[in-house]
C-alpha cells in the first residue's frame, strides 16, 4: 500500500542543509504493524509526516495505494488524508474547548456528515474506547491516557486504512501507555495498517516489523520473532 | 462542512476572544448606526421640506426684510433690519406687470378667547390671496374678503383644531371671538391639514393684514409673498422687484428675495453636509472595524495555528480553512451591523414620536448599503489573515510552539 523510492527530505537550517530523510526505500503492505525506533533527530517524525501527507519530500517518490502523491494538489492531498489516514500525536492535539465527544466528532463535522449519523458513530466509538462516561468532559478534565484514547477515537472515526502514531505513549505512564498501545494493536488486528514511532523499547518490540533509523536512513528493517499477541511484556 | 456546523464551530472560537470580538462588533455597530440614523434624519428632513415647498408654488417669491450679504442662501434670521417692509411696498409690488398677486404676512402668538374658553394661538395677518398661494382649503364658510390691504375688517378664518377647542361641536360661522382686545367674527374654518412651513395651520387664526397691524401694534410686514405671472424671466423679475424696493427705501437694497430654488439649494447644502458627515463617520468606523477585524483574525490565526494544523491533518482543505476565518469575521460583522441597525431604528422611532410631522426613516438603500458595507469590510480585512491560515503547511502549523 505504501512505496517509497529514493525519498529525501532536506531542511535548510541557517546555511546548513540537514538531510532529515536520506534516500529512503520502503514498502509497506496493507494491514502491517510496524514500529519505528532510533535516536532523536534521526528522522522518524519527518518520515511519518511525509507518509501522512502532512509534508512533502524534497526528492524521490511516494506512492500511496498506487497513486504517485508528488503531483497531487493540496486539495487532493487533504482529501486523501481525510479519507485514508489517521494521526495520533504525542501531545494529543485535542481542541481544548471541545468535549471528548466533540473532539472525536470533529473529522465527521469537517467531512460534512449529518448530525444524526455523527452521533451514532461517536456513541459507538465512545463505548468501544471505554469513554462513554467521559464524553462530555473537556480535555483538561481527562487523564493523559484518556486524552490519547480520545485522540485515537478522532483518528479512527472516519475508518482510515492507515494509522500513523508519533510517540503515542510518550507522555503517558507505563500503564496508560500499555492501554493505548493495546488499543492500537486491536485496531491493527481489525485490518488497519499501523505505524508507531517510539522511543520505548518495550513498545517498539511489540511490533512484528521493526524499522530502526539513524541520520535519516533506515539502517535496520526486520521481522521480529516474538509475534505480537496483544498480551503484556 | 455544513453551514450550520460552520456557525457553531465559530461561536466556540468567538466565545474565547470575547473582549476583542466585542470591540469589533461595537465598531461595526457604530458605523452602521451612524449611516442609518443620519440618513434617516436627513431623509425625514428632506421629505418634510420638499413637502412644504410643493405647497408653495414654483412661481412664488418671498420677500424678507433685511439683506443677507452672500447671495442665494437662507434669509437672515436675526434682523438688523434697516427699514421695514410696509403695506405700501406690497401695493407697489402688485402694480408691477410681472406680478399677478401679492400676499403680506404679519404673524404672532396671541391670546384667543371665546366665552370663558381661551388659549394661545398663532395669528396671521394676511389677505385673500394668501389662501390660494398656500393652497389653504376651507371646510366651511368663506376665505378673507377681497378688500384693499390697508382696510381692516373684524373677520377671521380659524384652523380646525382651534375650532374644536373653542367651539366643540357647536356651529361656529358667525360666532365672535376675541383676539387680544379686538373682536372678530368667524367666517370660515380651514380644512384639517398638517403643518405648513413649520406652522400648524390647524391651530392658526387668519385675519386681514390691516387688522393684524392694530392687534400687534406694528406697521412692518414680516414677509411679502409675490406670485409671478410667468417663470420665464425670473432673473429680470427679481431685479425689477429689488429695484422697486430699493427706490422705495431711499436707495437701500435692504430686502432678500427667496425663491423655491434658492431655499431648496440652501437646504441641499445642509443635506450635502449631512451626507458628507455620514460618509465620514461611516468611513472612519468602518476603517476602525476593518483594522480590528484584521487584528482579531490575525490573533485568531496565531492562537489557533496548531488547531489549523490539526484541522488540516484531519483533511480539511485550505479552501475550508479560509472559509472558517472569513465566516467568523462575517458573523461578527453581521451581529454588529444588526445591532447598529436596530439601535438606529429605535432612535428614529423615538424621534418620530417626538416630531410626528417629520417623516423620519432610513431609506432602504442606506439600510442595505450599510449592512453590505459592514460585511464587505469584514470580508476584505479578514481576507489576509484567512489566506495566511489557509496557506500554512500542516506540519509547520502542528509544530508551532507558541500555542498551547
Ligand atoms: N521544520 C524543520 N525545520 C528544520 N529542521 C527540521 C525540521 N523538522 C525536522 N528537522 C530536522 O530534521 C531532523 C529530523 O527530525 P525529526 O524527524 O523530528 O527527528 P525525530 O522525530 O527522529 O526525533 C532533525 O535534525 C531536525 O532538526
Ligand atoms: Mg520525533
Amino acid at each position: 500500500m505504501i512505496e517509497l523510492r529514493q525519498l529525501c527530505r532536506d531542511f535548510l537550517v541557517g546555511d546548513q542543509m540537514v538531510h532529515a530523510l536520506d534516500h529512503i526505500d520502503l514498502d509497506i503492505a496493507a494491514g502491517e504493524y510496524l514500529s519505528v525506533m532510533g535516536p532523536s533527530g534521526s528522522g522518524k517524525s519527518t518520515l511519518l509526516n511525509i507518509l501522512g501527507l502532512l509534508d512533502k519530500p524534497s526528492a524521490g517518490e511516494y506512492l500511496l495505494a498506487g497513486t504517485a502523491t508528488g503531483s497531487l494538489r493540496e486539495e487532493q492531498r487533504a482529501k486523501l488524508r481525510r479519507q485514508h489516514i489517521g494521526f495520533v500525536f504525542q501531545s494529543y492535539h485535542l481542541i481544548p474547548r471541545l468535549t471528548a465527544r466533540e473532539n472525536i466528532e470533529l473529522p465527521l463535522v469537517l467531512a460534512g456528515e449529518a448530525p444524526k449519523t455523527r452521533r451514532q458513530k461517536v456513541d459507538q466509538l465512545l463505548e468501544r474506547l471505554d469513554l462513554s462516561e467521559r464524553a462530555e468532559h473537556i480535555p483538561n478534565q481527562l487523564s493523559g491516557g484518556q486524552r490519547q484514547r480520545v485522540a485515537i477515537g478522532r483518528a479512527i472515526i472516519t475508518e482510515p486504512d492507515l494509522l500513523l502514531a508519533d510517540e503515542p505513549t510518550g507522555n503517558l505512564d507505563s500503564r496508560s501507555g500499555l492501554e493505548v498501545i493495546t488499543l492500537l494493536e486491536e485496531l491493527n488486528a481489525g485490518g488497519i495498517t499501523l505505524l508507531v514511532v517510539t522511543h520505548d523499547e518495550d513498545i517498539g518490540t511489540r511490533a512484528r516489523r521493526r524499522l530502526h533509523m539513524v541520520d535519516g536512513k533506515i539502517n535496520r528493517d526486520w521481522l521480529s520473532e516474538s509475534k505480537n499477541d496483544g498480551g503484556g511484556s | 462542512m455544513r453551514i450550520s456546523d460552520l456557525i457553531t464551530f465559530n461561536f466556540r472560537v468567538i466565545e474565547r476572544q470575547r473582549a476583542r470580538s466585542l470591540m469589533l462588533l461595537i465598531a461595526i455597530a457604530i458605523g452602521v448606526f451612524a449611516i442609518n440614523l443620519l440618513t434617516g434624519i436627513g431623509e425625514g428632513g428632506k421629505q418634510f421640506v420638499l413637502g412644504e415647498f410643493n405647497l408653495l408654488g414654483k412661481n412664488v417669491l418671498i420677500i424678507v426684510p433685511g439683506k443677507k450679504e452672500t447671495t442665494g442662501g437662507m434669509p437672515p434670521m436675526t434682523g438688523e433690519t434697516t427699514r421695514e417692509l410696509t403695506l405700501r411696498d406690497a401695493e407697489a409690488l402688485l402694480r408691477l406687470p410681472e406680478i399677478s398677486a401679492v400676499a403680506p404676512l404679519i404673524p404672532g402668538e396671541m391670546e384667543i378667547s371665546h366665552g370663558s374658553l381661551s388659549r394661545e394661538a398663532f395669528t396671521m395677518g394676511t389677505n385673500r390671496t394668501f389662501f390660494a398661494m398656500r393652497q389653504l382649503e376651507l371646510a366651511q364658510g368663506k376665505v378673507l374678503p377681497e378688500i384693499p390691504m390697508d382696510q381692516s375688517a373684524a373677520v377671521c378664518v380659524i384652523g380646525s383644531k382651534l375650532r374644536r377647542e373653542l367651539f366643540g361641536s357647536r356651529a361656529v360661522l358667525g360666532q365672535w371671538l376675541r383676539i387680544g382686545d379686538t373682536r372678530f367674527r368667524v367666517i370660515g374654518v380651514l380644512k384639517d391639514r398638517g403643518q405648513s412651513m413649520g406652522l400648524d395651520m390647524n391651530d392658526a387664526v387668519l385675519i386681514p393684514v390691516a387688522s393684524a397691524q392694530t392687534v400687534f401694534n406694528t406697521e412692518g410686514l414680516f414677509r411679502i409673498f409675490v406670485e409671478l405671472r410667468s417663470l420665464q424671466n425670473l432673473d429680470t423679475s427679481r431685479t425689477r422687484i429689488t429695484e422697486l424696493i430699493k427706490q422705495r427705501h431711499e436707495g437701500e437694497e435692504d430686502v432678500t428675495l427667496i425663491t423655491q430654488d434658492s431655499l431648496l439649494s440652501a437646504f441641499a447644502n445642509v443635506l450635502d453636509a449631512m451626507t458628507l458627515s455620514v460618509a465620514g463617520i461611516a468611513a472612519i468606523s468602518m476603517l476602525v472595524a476593518g483594522v480590528l477585524t484584521m487584528n482579531v483574525s490575525l490573533i485568531a490565526v496565531n492562537q489557533r495555528t496548531r488547531e489549523i494544523g490539526l484541522l488540516k491533518a484531519l483533511g480539511l482543505p485550505a479552501r475550508t480553512v479560509r472559509l472558517i476565518f472569513l465566516f467568523e469575521a462575517l458573523m461578527m460583522a453581521l451581529a454588529g451591523a444588526l445591532a447598529g441597525l436596530l439601535l438606529s431604528q429605535l432612535l428614529l422611532f423615538l424621534a418620530q414620536r417626538a416630531y410626528p410631522t417629520v417623516p423620519f426613516g432610513t431609506p432602504t438603500w442606506a439600510m442595505f448599503g450599510s449592512v453590505v458595507i459592514a460585511l464587505l469590510t469584514a470580508l476584505v480585512f479578514s481576507a489576509i489573515p484567512a489566506s495566511q491560515a489557509a496557506a500554512m503547511t500542516p506540519v509547520d502549523a502542528l509544530q508551532d510552539k507558541k500555542a498551547g
